[in-house]
């Protein structure tokens, strides 16, 4: 058995067996769904279909219903395709990097950390797919055979990295969660009777693979783990750095730097726990997992959030300095457009949600407080989301050519898809949270007797 | 007379109870033919003398059918198939256009080192959509620990050495 120092705080909270974690972890899968749930299903819902319907607007119409124009040629849709890739890395940063530094406080949160990650790129997805506005020919995007001749895509192209880089994560996290929620899976399975629900337990039993727990298996699933986790990690920074390339490969004032892929990489942790956070300050109380989902958790999130936060805070003056001494004159007034231009609301907010506001965990009090965790984790949102705005629009509405200045502000259908997305997102999540182990409690059981407080006490 | 063959089932309630009884029972040569168990047990592999498992060259070897098939793919295409001159990067030969090449390759290595070894791991334990659970117990996959026997001849040798290393619970199945 592993022991831990004494003076390390507890992971799980009160006195829990083995069957405790068996018992809380199927909970919100036996019982009923109660009516906070209902309310924000509802919410999700009725947000996702309006989004639906935005988007069968813009296929049926055409991309001219979106804000953009000429000059602004890339706006709402790729600022909310990057926010949702980025969202999806911290998922990936708990599973598979904290895997491999074996910290033991990824076990509570890993599986929602992880669905979180799917559901994330899945919104992601959506955004290209739309823009081509023929979403019927995105096959096309692949190097597939076909009638036209010799008509290939180009493997010179970011773009076509990023299809490659974001199919690769997208199915690379899906395998990764599911492995781990085999074992999971028949848990549930086993605890159903073929009496009372035969219909689940049958469904749970299709789920779980025929999962037995083995002594080799659970040989063959540790290995699988680690393995997958080695390969997911350099795949976690290659994707947002891919993404970053979309734009530091073109010639844009603003985008043409070689910082952005590890400034995007660590924005996207700083963002992805973010949101971890939202999701489990709420999923922590309305499924009732306090005793799992503890203070320590977040704390640990927090210091990570303050740690990319400030890094980020140092890319962006790195990029000012940057500007001014490759005395470029573009460049040069690419910034300061940003600070001072018409868009300098949306830097305002950047600034103060990504650089300032994080700085505040460095103060105990509101590191360890649920609700101003909550309260800041928003505004991380609203910053990132606000960042990669600053970058995209305010670089492309001024660039070389003055006569073909312009401004870019979206219509109701940019914004109702962005709506939709979230609400497409929060639905997905609310079934997870009702349909799926949201602990992995195989693992989970694993540091009971090391970091459970009643075993840590004795 | 009845078949002398008869399983034995020894439940346990806590991981280091088992372990201690799985090198307890080995060290009397007594064949131990499974252990189920709730989670992964530090150390359970080799006190049962488990081989190690392969599926981590198993992985290494898909990465690098992955790599290939992508430098194969990429050639076929940019430099043999239909060769194009893209901002000038050099296009003739597959060594010189490589750079833009990398990110494609890496993502092809870990796509199916991921994804093969995977499908390898759900073969060699018979994991599938429908396959049947062959666990004696149920419990075994929330809080019991279970041992299982198969013993010809005097099951009482066995029995007492179960509940003597810590079995809380002891039952047989003649077959």
């Amino acid at each position: 058995m592993q022991k831990e120092a004494e003076i390390r705080d507890p992971l799980i909270l009160g006195n829990k067996s083995y069957h405790d974690i068996t018992k809380d972890v199927s909970l919100p899968v036996e019982g009923k769904a109660n009516k906070y749930w209902w309310i924000l299903f509802s919410l999700s819902a009725a947000l996702m279909l309006w989004g639906f319907a935005c988007m069968a607007y813009t296929i049926g119409t055409g991309i001219g219903v979106w804000g953009n124009n000429n000059t602004v040629g890339w706006a709402w849709d790729i600022t909310n395709f990057v926010w949702w890739i980025g969202i999806g890395h911290a998922g990936t940063l708990i599973s598979a990097v904290l895997l491999l530094f074996r910290q033991k406080w990824r076990m509570s949160i890993n599986r929602s950390a992880e669905a979180m990650t799917i559901f994330g790129v899945a919104q992601a997805a959506l955004f290209p797919l739309i823009h081509m506005g023929r979403p019927w020919l995105a096959y096309y995007v692949f190097p597939i055979p076909n009638q036209f001749g010799s008509l290939w895509v180009n493997f010179n192209s970011p773009l076509l990295w990023d299809v490659f880089a974001i199919s690769t994560y997208f199915s690379v996290s899906v395998v990764f969660w599911y492995i781990g929620l085999i074992p999971d899976f028949a848990m549930i399975r086993d605890r159903m009777s073929t009496k009372i629900s035969p219909m689940r337990k049958k469904l749970y039993s299709l789920l779980s693979f025929g999962w037995s727990g083995k002594s080799k298996h659970w040989q063959r699933f540790e290995l699988v783990s680690l393995v997958l986790a080695g390969l997911a990690t350099p795949l976690v920074f290659s994707v947002h750095s891919i993404v970053s390339m979309d734009f530091a490969t073109s010639v844009i004032p603003g985008w043409h730097t070689t910082i952005f892929p590890p400034y995007f990489v660590l924005g996207a942790l700083f963002s992805g726990f973010a949101m971890v956070e939202t999701l489990l300050i709420i999923m922590r109380k309305v499924v009732n997992l306090e005793s799992y989902i503890t203070i320590k958790h977040i704390e640990y999130m927090n210091v990570i959030i303050l740690l990319t936060g400030s890094l980020v805070g140092t890319a962006y003056i790195t990029e000012l300095f940057m500007s001014w001494y490759s005395g470029v004159e573009f460049e040069q007034y690419a910034f300061i457009n940003r600070a001072t231009g018409p868009y300098w609301w949306a830097y305002a907010i950047m600034m103060t949600c990504n650089v300032l506001t994080p700085q505040l965990y460095w103060i105990g009090a509101i590191r360890k407080s649920f609700v101003w965790t909550f309260i800041l984790s928003i505004f991380v949102n609203i910053g990132m989301w606000f960042e990669r705005f600053v970058i995209i629009v305010t670089s492309l509405h001024r660039d070389y050519l003055p006569s073909s200045w312009t401004m870019y502000s979206p219509t109701f259908v940019d914004i109702g898809i962005f709506l939709g997305t979230i609400g497409f997102f929060f639905t997905l999540f609310l079934l997870y949270s009702r349909t799926f182990p949201v602990i992995a409690q195989a693992e989970l059981k694993t540091i009971l007797k090391s970091s459970g407080s009643e075993y840590k006490n004795k | 007379m009845m078949n002398n063959k008869t399983t034995i089932y020894g439940i346990f309630d806590d991981e280091e109870i088992l372990l201690s009884s799985v090198k307890e029972i080995r060290s009397n040569d007594i064949n131990i033919k499974e252990v189920y168990s709730p989670f992964p047990i530090h150390g359970l592999d080799t006190a049962l003398g488990l081989k190690e498992t392969r599926l981590g060259i198993a992985s290494f070897i898909y990465g690098c059918i992955g790599l290939l098939f992508a430098a194969v793919l990429i050639n076929y295409i940019m430099i043999w198939n239909w060769p194009q001159n893209i901002g000038g990067k050099p296009n003739w030969t597959f060594y010189h256009n490589m750079p833009a090449f990398v990110p494609i390759m890496f993502e092809c290595t870990v796509m199916f080192a991921a994804h093969l070894m995977s499908i390898t791991y759900l073969i060699r334990c018979g994991l599938y959509p429908g396959a049947e659970s062959d666990s004696p117990d149920e419990r075994t996959t929330d809080d019991k620990f279970l041992m299982e026997l198969e013993v010809s001849g005097d099951t009482n040798r066995i029995k007492d050495l179960l509940s003597k290393t810590g079995a809380s619970e002891i039952n047989q199945k003649d077959s």
